[in-house]
């Protein structure tokens, strides 16, 4: 119970008031309690939220040490093996432990070319933990040549666990690969959309007058254009000559700089509402300048509302960067993301035959379902005024 | 009303003017226009061009001028004579492209919000007043859910599904055998098989949404001092909850036209392009690839005004549903 009330206290509340109530058992810990530990323990409460940060947090150690995960490199291929099912990872080889998987036959129809793959159950490929392969840089500092788990003879039949694309690419490895990618777009997208929106926000939210009604008209007008038309006019003007990394960031900052406005009410919408606080009367009574009133008594009183609007921006531009990846204007080949990896799974021949190409869409829903959780829980735990 | 009205509706000219200016600019973003595209592929091809004949071309289509006076030019036509200029990809006027392809993205459109309206109402409904009971929970998930799958992945699925175990593609709006009858039963039966696809996977993420704002909305307005005062003088359950929370909550359904409409324009493209639909949107990606400046500006300009005129669709029922937005504006 105690906690229950601490969950629903204000959090910029820390003025001493809270120590008024009855102090038994936690109470006490309760009210001396810092801000952020209030906001722990009303999110402890929340399972879904909790399982959704524990995946969040996965998702982003995938991306971080892609290269030990992943059992190949983004562009290593193996043309042969184009669409090639993915095989089936045995634990038990006769009655031992030994991880194995099965090697492909491949049949090739006389009249229409086409391949169709079988696994073959005679061959055995043997499977590694920790093993030797292509080298690689971790964190793009450390070069290293172990890959958590890979085919034991590098030089041997390559391994498909998620099957293989038209040019014998793992799929595996390009998800894992991709989540790099995708996950950080999300994140560089948002601290950009999160400057410009803190900015305008509060400076349309402190100052009001004609400054906040400028301000508000455009981001009405922001919002009301159809973002996706927009952004595929603002991405066919990028030119083709421009590297992966000019790319990646002229998608982030073409994403942000639309999806600032939402971000920007917020912001203002608070600054509306402690405007008027006697914390706020009180500091600028006792003299205090309007920066040091504007951080250190307002800001920190909605930080960690902020912080939970913007964990809830991060999933709304992966599917951003996701969908015009897939169609095409997005990020583009070399750069792999989850939209790229989807862009060839477009046409329908591919899904009759290799429906595995599909994998890197579950990636996308995991990573957005969890954030999405993430999120709900951080606001709710944030928002002072929500019992 | 009408002080409403008119308020409002002033309120939208000056929105028209800067979108159709960004419209513009947009289009005019890309290094070098169509005629260089143009020239550089003839080149490719080992053709001569004749340099009068581009002079006309480009005196036709006022490509030398400064960007006002193209912008000008463009925008006094489509204002005076619906005329959005001409495409040089298709060599053909824009309004004669555009036409049918557009009526099919609004009536899609319109179907979609209905059916988001249809679905989203009851189960909204029934969230909030069994909050915390399993269907609220089952509803919620799945919510969640359609939320986290992009549209395009539910249309892939929906292919696969189709392709997999009914052995024909749910794409397109009527199957091959239809395509070029007369219209007859069967044909109207065949495109409702077709039309129900588009139909789910536009309306899933707003679907989603909508029943969390309503669910949201109901359960605030039903912990309200007005109801609980109702409820102690004894009026039935079911009365105290449809004469005034629900009423109340139900602003969302009309406020909520104007973003349904601008992300179901925005998705038109992507979903359009895995459906083989011939909407407005994969005319629009074509366009923007090969710099046919008119078609994808007016394209831009087309759907950012729809969004415009459903928020005021918007903002007028819901004027004349709840005073208090009538109020608000009349201050």
């Amino acid at each position: 119970m105690a906690r229950e009330i601490a969950g629903s206290a204000d959090p910029a509340d820390d003025s001493g008031l809270t120590s008024g109530r009855d102090p038994a058992g936690d109470e006490q810990e309760v009210s001396v309690a810092p801000q952020w530990k209030l906001v722990w323990w009303s999110f402890k409460r929340h399972r879904m939220a909790l399982v959704g940060g524990i995946i969040t947090i996965f998702i982003y150690l995938v991306a971080l040490f892609a290269g030990f995960l992943a059992p190949y490199s983004n562009d290593s291929f193996d043309s042969e093996y184009a669409y090639a099912p993915p095989q089936r990872l045995h634990v038990v080889d006769d009655g031992e432990w030994g991880l194995h998987v099965h090697g492909y036959r491949a049949e090739q129809d006389p009249e229409t070319l086409e391949l169709s793959w079988e696994i073959d159950e005679s061959q055995k490929i043997p499977v590694g933990l920790f093993v030797r392969g292509e080298e690689y840089e971790l964190f793009g500092l450390i070069t290293w040549d172990r890959h958590l788990i890979g085919p034991k003879d590098y030089d041997g039949p390559p391994m498909y666990l998620l099957g293989a694309d038209e040019l014998g690419h793992d799929m595996l490895s390009r998800i894992i690969h991709g989540t790099a990618v995708s996950m950080s777009i999300g994140l560089v997208g948002v601290i950009l959309s999160f400057l410009l929106g803190v900015v305008l926000g509060g400076i349309s939210g402190y100052f009001g007058g004609w400054v906040d009604n400028l301000i508000q008209r455009i981001t009405e007008f922001v919002i009301s254009i159809p973002t996706i038309p927009l952004w595929m006019g603002l991405m066919a003007a990028i030119p083709s000559h421009w590297g992966p990394l000019q790319r990646y960031f002229a998608l982030t900052v073409i994403l942000s700089l639309i999806s600032w406005a939402g971000l920007g009410r917020e912001v203002r919408g608070k600054f509306y509402a402690v405007r008027d606080e006697e914390f706020v009367m009180a500091a600028t009574v006792d003299g205090a300048s309007q920066p040091r009133i504007i951080f250190r008594h307002m800001l920190p009183s909605f930080t960690s509302h902020i912080i939970a609007n913007m964990s809830l921006a991060i999933p709304a531009m992966i599917l951003a960067e996701t969908a015009l990846s897939f169609i095409g204007i997005g990020l583009q080949e070399p750069t792999v993301s989850w939209g790229v990896l989807l862009e060839e799974a477009q046409s329908i021949r591919v899904l009759e035959s290799a429906p595995w190409m599909m994998l890197p869409g579950v990636a996308v829903i995991v990573a957005v379902l969890s954030l999405n959780f993430f999120g709900d829980g951080l606001r709710d735990a944030a928002d002072p005024y929500k019992s | 009303m009408l002080g409403y009205m008119t308020r409002r509706v002033l309120i939208m000219v000056p929105t028209l003017f800067v979108i159709s200016i960004i419209s513009f600019a947009i289009i005019q973003l890309p290094p070098g226009d169509y005629l260089t595209t143009m020239v550089a592929e003839m080149e490719a091809q080992g053709n001569e061009i004749d340099e009068a004949q581009l002079d006309a071309l480009r005196e036709r289509y006022g490509l030398g001028e400064s960007f006002f006076t193209q912008y000008y030019r463009w925008i006094t036509n489509v204002v005076f004579h619906l005329d959005f200029g001409h495409s040089f990809d298709w060599n053909r006027p824009v309004s004669g492209l555009v036409g049918d392809r557009l009526a099919l993205t609004v009536g899609l459109s319109i179907a979609t919000i209905l059916f988001i309206w249809i679905v989203a109402f009851p189960i909204g409904v029934y969230s909030a007043m069994r909050q915390h009971s399993v269907g609220d929970y089952a509803f919620t998930m799945v919510g969640f859910i359609g939320l986290a799958v992009p549209n395009f992945m539910i249309a892939l699925v929906l292919m696969w599904i189709g392709l997999r175990y009914f052995g024909q593609s749910p794409g397109g709006i009527v199957s091959p055998e239809y395509a070029d009858a007369a219209w007859n039963l069967g044909k109207v039966l065949d495109v409702l098989g077709h039309l129900w696809v588009p139909i789910v996977v536009w309306g899933t993420a707003g679907t989603a949404g909508l029943i969390r704002i309503l669910r949201n909305n109901l359960l605030d307005e039903l912990r309200k001092p007005y109801v609980v005062a109702a409820r102690a003088r004894g009026v039935p359950e079911t009365r105290l909850t449809v004469k005034y929370p629900l009423r109340v909550a139900l602003n969302p359904f009309f406020s909520t036209i104007g973003w349904i409409l601008a992300s179901l324009i925005g998705a038109d493209a992507i979903v359009s392009r895995v459906l083989n639909l011939d909407t407005t949107g994969p005319l629009l990606l074509r366009a923007l690839m090969a710099q046919d400046m008119y078609l994808a500006g007016s394209l831009i300009l087309i759907s950012a005004v729809l969004v415009v005129l459903g928020t005021l669709l918007s903002d007028l029922l819901l004027g004349w549903l709840d005073p208090r937005v009538r109020f608000r504006y009349g201050r």
